[in-house]
């Protein structure tokens, strides 16, 4: 348990740091990211300390900006899941009957694609840009929270002060938003976080193949995607940007554990 | 078990509707004349007159779902954009690369992740289970196509011992790599549930000597609902192959989909995601019927 | 008493946790004799079940097993665990309180009762099985060789508990420790399990917090509270002329159900 507490704090603290990065992004910078300077393929040195990708850009910048656009697409893109998954869940749970059946169907109909092809067919059709991946990732990752929710609401619903409520009149809807998920929210919080990690991941995924955040906007999986055909002649450009995305996932699971243990006083 | 299995497949019913229904209306929203959808653009004015009517593209969209479903049930998908063959042709030539990365891997990282998962719960608190904590944890935190990116760089260009392409080695070195972690805790989490069973303590009261009380007693009540993970882990290992197929090269399914993805070869998208969930459900079904042969609460009826 | 079977002196069972100490057993004394059926009476958490583990070595870290129990003179507690392992099952066994998840899911009965004569008798496979069959039978499980073949959710809960005894009782054990055998189970299941223990030809500690039926049972009670043993004696003593308060409490709270006290 207490080194459970020790890697949730190393996690937090992880974490905080590259927040602060991403959001003074302009004052930590050494460059702007995207402008081009004389040396190309330049291996990191005193000037550039994670050296220059194939145009000439300064990859610690690229780094830097590229964080603040990862990181905000995984907190929309959760807040997306999380606005979805939530709702269905309280109606599913709390109502139960018809109504939890076909959102159950369909959450089951979701589960059954292989999400990133689903994601990728779905920018197919679409022109991707930073926008439509913060929907499109929100919009397929719902579905664990939506059964969480719901079996939050199944336990929940049964208890006294759910009755009590109910007792003095107040609406379903005052009953399910006031009173029942404030009640279910340590695991949603949780979850949360999880989903963050798994945003990260997806939308680097997504930037890597081009269907994601398109350049020359910096993010980390499309700095990967540059690197592909200087794996040999300038490896920096795909090792450090890959690192960076195994902290920043790494961070936001040890908090996630951390919130679990934290949240749950169970041994 | 047999109202078990019929009850399963008559799930599957609203399951095939509902993946047919969101591919259809996904691709649906591609800008442009619908016959694209199903034509290649360079054809002839006969051909998209045959077309046409084949797909009711004249029609609403409604009548258009249903004759898109009822050439699906026959596997007909059209036609490839880039290379005019029958879609269905092109996945089927593909499907066994792809089934095969995917055996093999889930298989290497079952045997990995087994023992590793046993020892680790057995041995709760130890060196052994702590550092296996942390390192699945970094495991988990690794994007799969940047260990890719890695592997190629060091052992196939830096250390030249597999070719970069069309060779299995490496890219199922990455999915197990990849999938290890989260199946060996799963595993560990069973088995400690199980440890903490009274008939643990039992077959130790018997006087049973321990390894029998691990490995027959313990292990065999948790490889069960390892079966069910199968079915959970398909729609992961079908994205994470198609991700990997793409950067090694490797002549499967997933390559076929991100290659029509970037050249918006809009019916082989949709044969690939149709089949995919099809072989997803049709895993899942096996994997539930799986569980019900090994658990014996549900192969044999109760009795008295 | 030199011809005492079981012989435990100042036993304690202590568990640690987070620094704090959780006293299950306090400086226990208690003697069985061969032959005799012995009560152990307590309400829940008196530590009753700690006693009864402790005597078969398995409390588990992060508890620890202090004092003396001797077993046919000899001290358990200083035996290598190999010989213990040998103990367990051949001279000493126990059946436990919940039938519904004593018994592994995943085997059939035959084979959970066939597997202790292959371990302690190095018995075949068919010789085990059919010594299991035979068992089911003692325990008056009808049609013992087609029931052997079926799993335990295919019992009821009392039939589940006889199979427990079956597998306990499988090598003759000169202890049969009961820890709570009828408590999961409803009032006519009690008595046929009560009745199965009455015909085994071995020494039984019956533990239980239910003293009506302990007196049913055994010939000498101790009632513990605690982790300690306050009283003990003959049964029609204790139920009679209880001396301690908290006995005395436990005797009258089962007034009204009609003991027989001529058992004894």
């Amino acid at each position: 348990m207490l080194k459970k507490n020790k890697l949730a704090m190393f996690g937090l603290i992880l974490l905080s740091m590259l927040v602060i990065l991403a959001a003074f992004a302009p004052i930590f910078s050494p460059y702007d990211p995207n402008a081009i300077m004389e040396d190309h393929i330049a291996a990191p040195s005193m000037k550039h300390l994670f050296g220059t990708d194939d145009l000439g850009r300064d990859v610690l910048s690229r780094l830097i900006f590229g964080g603040r656009v990862s990181l905000s697409v995984a907190v929309i893109a959760v807040a997306v899941s999380l606005t979805i998954g939530v709702l269905l869940g309280c109606i599913s749970g709390y109502y139960g009957g018809i109504l939890d059946e076909i959102i159950m169907r369909f959450t089951d109909i979701m589960l059954s694609f292989p999400t990133i092809f689903l994601i990728l067919a779905i920018q197919s059709v679409l022109t991707p840009n930073i926008f439509n991946v913060m929907i499109v990732i929100g919009a397929t990752s719902w579905m664990g929270i939506a059964r969480l929710v719901r079996g939050e609401f199944l336990a929940l619903k049964e208890r006294e002060f759910v009755e009590a409520a109910r007792a003095i009149g107040c609406s379903n809807f005052r009953v399910i938003f006031r009173h029942i998920l404030p009640n279910s929210l340590p695991p949603v919080i949780v979850a949360g976080t999880l989903g963050m990690a798994g945003a990260i991941l997806t939308e680097s995924a997504l930037s890597f193949l081009g269907l994601g955040v398109q350049p020359p906007m910096a993010s980390w999986g499309n700095m990967l995607m540059d690197s592909q055909s200087y794996l040999l002649d300038a490896p920096w450009m795909a090792i450090i940007p890959g690192l960076v995305i195994v902290l920043a996932v790494l961070s936001l699971y040890f908090v996630g554990e951390g919130l679990r243990e934290g949240l749950n006083p169970k041994e | 078990m047999k109202k078990y299995i019929i009850r399963r497949l008559i799930q599957l019913i609203p399951l095939l509707i509902g993946i047919s229904l969101i591919t259809f209306f996904v691709m649906h929203m591609a800008p442009g004349d619908p016959t694209s959808l199903f034509a290649d653009p360079n054809i002839k004015p006969e051909e998209l007159a045959r077309i046409r009517t084949n797909w009711g593209l004249d029609k609403p969209v409604i009548v258009q779902y249903f004759m898109w479903v009822k050439n699906a049930a026959k596997m007909d998908f059209g036609y490839s954009y880039i290379s005019g063959k029958p879609v269905v042709d092109e996945i089927l030539e593909r499907l066994p690369a792809t089934l095969l990365l995917m055996s093999v891997s889930f298989f290497l990282i079952l045997l990995i992740s087994i023992p590793v998962g046993v020892i680790s719960a057995v041995r709760k608190g130890s060196l052994f289970d702590n550092l296996f904590t942390v390192l699945s944890f970094v495991f988990m935190s690794i994007p799969s196509f940047w260990l890719a990116l890695i592997f190629m760089m060091v052992f196939s260009l830096k250390l030249e011992w597999f070719p970069p392409f069309g060779n299995l080695v490496l890219p199922c070195a990455v999915m197990v790599t990849s999938g290890l972690a989260g199946i060996t805790r799963y595993q560990r989490a069973s088995m400690l549930e199980v440890l903490g069973q009274e008939y643990i303590k039992v077959a130790r009261a018997k006087g049973l000597p321990e390894y029998i009380v691990i490995f027959k007693h313990a292990l065999r009540n948790s490889l069960i609902p390892i079966v069910t993970l199968l079915g959970l882990s398909l729609p992961d290992l079908f994205g994470g192959a198609f991700i990997i197929e793409t950067i090694f090269a490797w002549p499967g399914m997933g390559r076929l989909g991100v290659s029509a993805v970037f050249s918006r070869n809009y019916p082989v998208i949709m044969g690939i995601t149709t089949l995919t969930a099809l072989l997803i459900v049709l895993g899942n079904l096996l994997a539930d019927i799986g569980y019900a042969f090994v658990d014996p609460r549900i192969r044999y009826a109760e009795k008295k | 008493m030199e011809d005492n079977l079981l012989d435990i002196k100042k036993l304690s069972v202590h568990y640690f946790n987070k620094g704090n100490i959780t006293k299950a057993v306090e400086n226990v004394d208690l003697s069985i004799q061969k032959g005799e059926t012995v009560g152990l009476v307590g309400e829940s958490g008196c530590g009753k079940s700690s006693l009864a583990l402790a005597i078969l070595r398995l409390i588990d870290p992060p508890g620890k097993i202090y004092g003396e129990i001797k077993w046919k003179g000899r001290n358990l507690l200083n035996l290598s665990s190999s010989e213990m392992r040998e103990m367990r099952g051949g001279d000493i066994s126990m059946v436990f309180q919940d039938p519904f998840s004593a018994l592994n899911p995943v085997f059939n009965v035959g084979e959970q009762i066939a597997e202790v004569f292959r371990v302690h008798q190095g018995l075949s496979r068919k010789e085990a099985w059919d010594n299991a069959v035979r068992l089911l039978g003692l325990v008056h499980i009808a049609d013992p060789e087609q029931r052997a073949n079926d799993y335990p959710h295919q019992f009821s809960g009392g039939m589940k508990q006889r199979v427990a005894v079956a597998m306990a009782y499988a090598l003759s054990p000169d202890l049969l420790i009961a820890d709570e055998p009828t408590t999961a189970l409803d009032v006519t299941m009690q008595k046929s399990i009560l009745e199965l223990l009455k015909e085994l030809k071995t020494t039984i500690l019956f533990i239980s917090h239910n003293i009506a039926l302990v007196s049913e049972l055994c010939g000498r009670i101790c009632v513990m509270q605690d982790g300690r043993i306050v009283e003990e004696g003959r049964t029609v003593d204790i139920i009679n002329d209880p001396k301690d308060a908290y006995t005395a409490k436990l005797v009258n709270s089962f007034r009204e159900i009609n003991l027989d006290i001529n058992r004894s």
